[in-house]
């Protein structure tokens, strides 16, 4: 909620600057997201700038923005690669940006967040400790739901189930955690579901199909009840083998409003870029007159933040 | 005879969008993750609303908010939203699965408001995982061949039932009976920035015909008709007729001539047995032993030892 009471949803916008941005929203060779009030601007505008003699390239995003934009779907996804450096800035980005954030993180430990949340500035602790962060460990509570007794089912109950479909009670878990609150709580901006990854429910025998109801609940009550924002981790076997995973892959694409995808080197591993980004926006119920919804990136991954350049443009080859 | 420019690509405009409602029945629209088809669905949508007729939307992916995007007043008052996107399968209600998407469709097929009515499935890709094959192929056969006559008239309703097809998330099966359904295909694809809307009819007692439209919509969903690309860089072939003769310009001979086909068939195989073969091979005459062997040993040749002196016989 702004000052005026209205609500504001935060549409990330992503601010991708090389060595030497002296921008008081981003660290130095950092992915960042500004959290800037939705100032009506309804097209996008792809700046280049040159800084003096230096050859740094700055590439500055702006998705289009309304006032009361009602909630977007990201979907991140990868191939061949490791996408997860994406969701590690999008949490910390969020956090940030002062959101209640529900992680349902399946993958990793908590400490493992933590650790690269504090390189990247943010403690999920205190957030946790605060009440702005509600934390689902799948590590530990897929513990919970095999040796304790539960008396409301286990947000990963369906892991006990025979026809392991049903993620209603995962879906109550997360909007029993950002539904709106009395005042007696601060006041957080915009909810935000963050998810990690949706294609492990596929490996633990979750149907695609229940996989997407899964996620339609969510946008709906997150993205269009809650005004918040969904984003959601997905790996791309790129192999065509994996049916269920390419039916899930699709099924999102077509929900997304924003789709990082990034991959992996066809040229295979080099060391000074990891792979390339690839952006796409897609309104699904607005027409696009131009087709320059799309662009392509490479980067590479350093200790505490990610450079990203043109293709081919990369430092170490210039 | 058009004078101008832009009265020809006005023309074009409403010819396209008129020959996908005129006709009636199921369109399906298909589209992509790159190329989304929800915009030609909403600018037929506002053209069939601009046109006073009955719209019934059945949404299921996205939002009432959203899908209403860019109408005016006008044209959102002549909709009627059938919202299945809050709670498609009644979990929140906490009912089992009994109305929601099929509920919704039964009523649509007995519905018996008079006049032309478009109905629009937002999207069949929606449907088809949530419903049985077959209870959602006779839905929507009832849904496009809907007949009105009350007062035993025999008038046939006008109804174009127009449905978004995602093609990435089916397999050829499920694709292929849809369109067994459909009396006109739309494939939405597109090529260097610009979008492409390849067009199939079929007709009975007629040849299906296909075009391709370049297009593009605007943000208050009219449809702007394009020059679009040269013909060589059209995306889509035709999937069920051939656009070219592969027959042609081929650098080997798929056809014989008489002489060559006479030549063909007076040669007998090598290893085909006749009685003339038998003959000469029991009775080899004077011509038979045509062929000699010249052979010249080399030096070394002449090798003295019987390589089988080691053979105890």
């Amino acid at each position: 909620m702004d000052s005026a009471g209205s609500v504001v949803s935060v549409a990330p916008q992503l601010l991708i600057q090389s060595a030497g941005s002296r921008s008081s929203e981003c660290s130095r060779n950092s992915i960042t997201f500004s959290t800037s009030p939705l100032t009506g601007r309804s097209r996008q505008d792809v700046a280049w700038s040159r800084r003096g003699q230096s050859r740094e390239r700055s590439c500055r995003l702006h998705p289009g923005r309304r006032a009361h934009d009602p909630g977007k779907l990201t979907l991140l996804c990868d191939a061949k690669t490791d996408g997860s450096f994406l969701v590690h800035h999008f949490l910390s980005f969020y956090l940030r940006a002062n959101c209640k954030v529900c992680f349902l993180a399946l993958v990793q430990s908590f400490s493992h967040y933590n650790i690269v949340g504090q390189k990247l500035g943010v403690s999920l602790t205190v957030a946790r400790e605060r009440g702005q962060l509600v934390f689902l460990e799948g590590l530990k509570s897929s513990m919970d739901v095999f040796f304790q007794a539960h008396k409301e089912p286990h947000p990963l109950q369906f892991l006990r189930e025979v026809n392991a479909g049903n993620l209603q009670p995962l879906f109550e878990f997360v909007r029993e955690a950002l539904k709106p609150v009395d005042n007696r709580e601060p006041a957080w901006r915009c909810p935000v579901l963050l998810v990690d990854d949706l294609s492990l429910l596929l490996s633990l025998g979750v149907g695609a199909v229940a996989v997407l109801d899964f996620v339609h609940y969510c946008r709906a009550t997150v993205c269009c009840e809650f005004k918040g924002n969904v984003v959601a981790l997905v790996h791309d076997s790129g192999d065509g083998e994996d049916e269920e995973n390419d039916i899930l892959l699709n099924g999102l694409s077509h929900q997304s409003h924003l789709i990082l995808r990034t991959e992996g080197l066809s040229t295979g591993f080099c060391r000074d870029v990891h792979g390339q980004l690839k952006i796409l926006w897609r309104r699904p119920s607005q027409p696009t007159a131009q087709r320059d919804r799309s662009l392509i990136y490479q980067y590479k991954i350093q200790d505490k933040n990610v450079s990203f350049f043109a293709k081919g443009m990369s430092p170490a080859v210039l | 005879m058009l004078n101008n420019n832009d009265n020809w690509r006005t023309w074009r405009k409403s010819e396209m969008l008129d020959s996908l409602l005129a006709f009636g029945g199921l369109v399906l629209l298909r589209d992509s993750v790159e190329w989304e088809g929800r915009s030609l669905l909403k600018a037929l949508i506002k053209k069939s609303a601009l046109c006073r007729e009955q719209v019934h939307i059945l949404g299921c992916e996205v939002s009432k908010e959203e899908f209403h995007e860019g109408f005016t007043s006008d044209i959102n008052n002549c909709l009627v939203y059938h919202d299945l996107f809050r709670d498609p399968l009644n979990e929140k209600m906490g009912r089992p699965f009994l109305g929601g998407p099929l509920g919704a469709l039964t009523a649509m097929c007995r519905r018996t408001d008079p006049g032309p009515v478009t109905i629009a499935l937002d999207s069949l890709s929606w449907l088809l995982p949530h419903l049985p094959c077959t209870t959602l192929h006779q839905n929507l056969h009832a849904l496009s061949h809907q007949n009105s006559s009350p007062g035993g008239s025999s008038s046939v309703q006008q109804v174009c039932v127009l449905g978004l097809l995602h093609e990435e998330l089916h397999g050829p099966g499920p694709l292929g009976a849809l369109s067994s359904l459909a009396q006109t295909e739309v494939i939405v694809g597109g090529t260097v920035g610009q979008a492409s809307a390849y067009i199939l009819c079929r007709r009975p007692q007629q040849r299906p015909t296909h075009q391709t439209n370049w297009f593009s919509i605007l943000p208050d969903f009219s449809l702007d008709v394009q020059e679009g690309p040269p013909v060589e860089s059209q995306p889509h072939p035709d999937p069920h007729t051939s656009l070219v003769d592969p027959m042609t310009h081929l650098t080997f001979n798929l056809r014989l001539s008489k002489k060559e086909r006479e030549a063909k068939d007076s040669l007998t195989l090598p290893f085909q047995f006749s009685s003339e073969k038998q003959q000469a091979l029991l009775c080899p005459g004077q011509g038979q032993a045509t062929s000699h062997i010249f052979y010249e040993p080399d030096a070394y040749d002449e090798d003295q030892e019987d390589p089988d002196d080691d053979l105890d016989i």
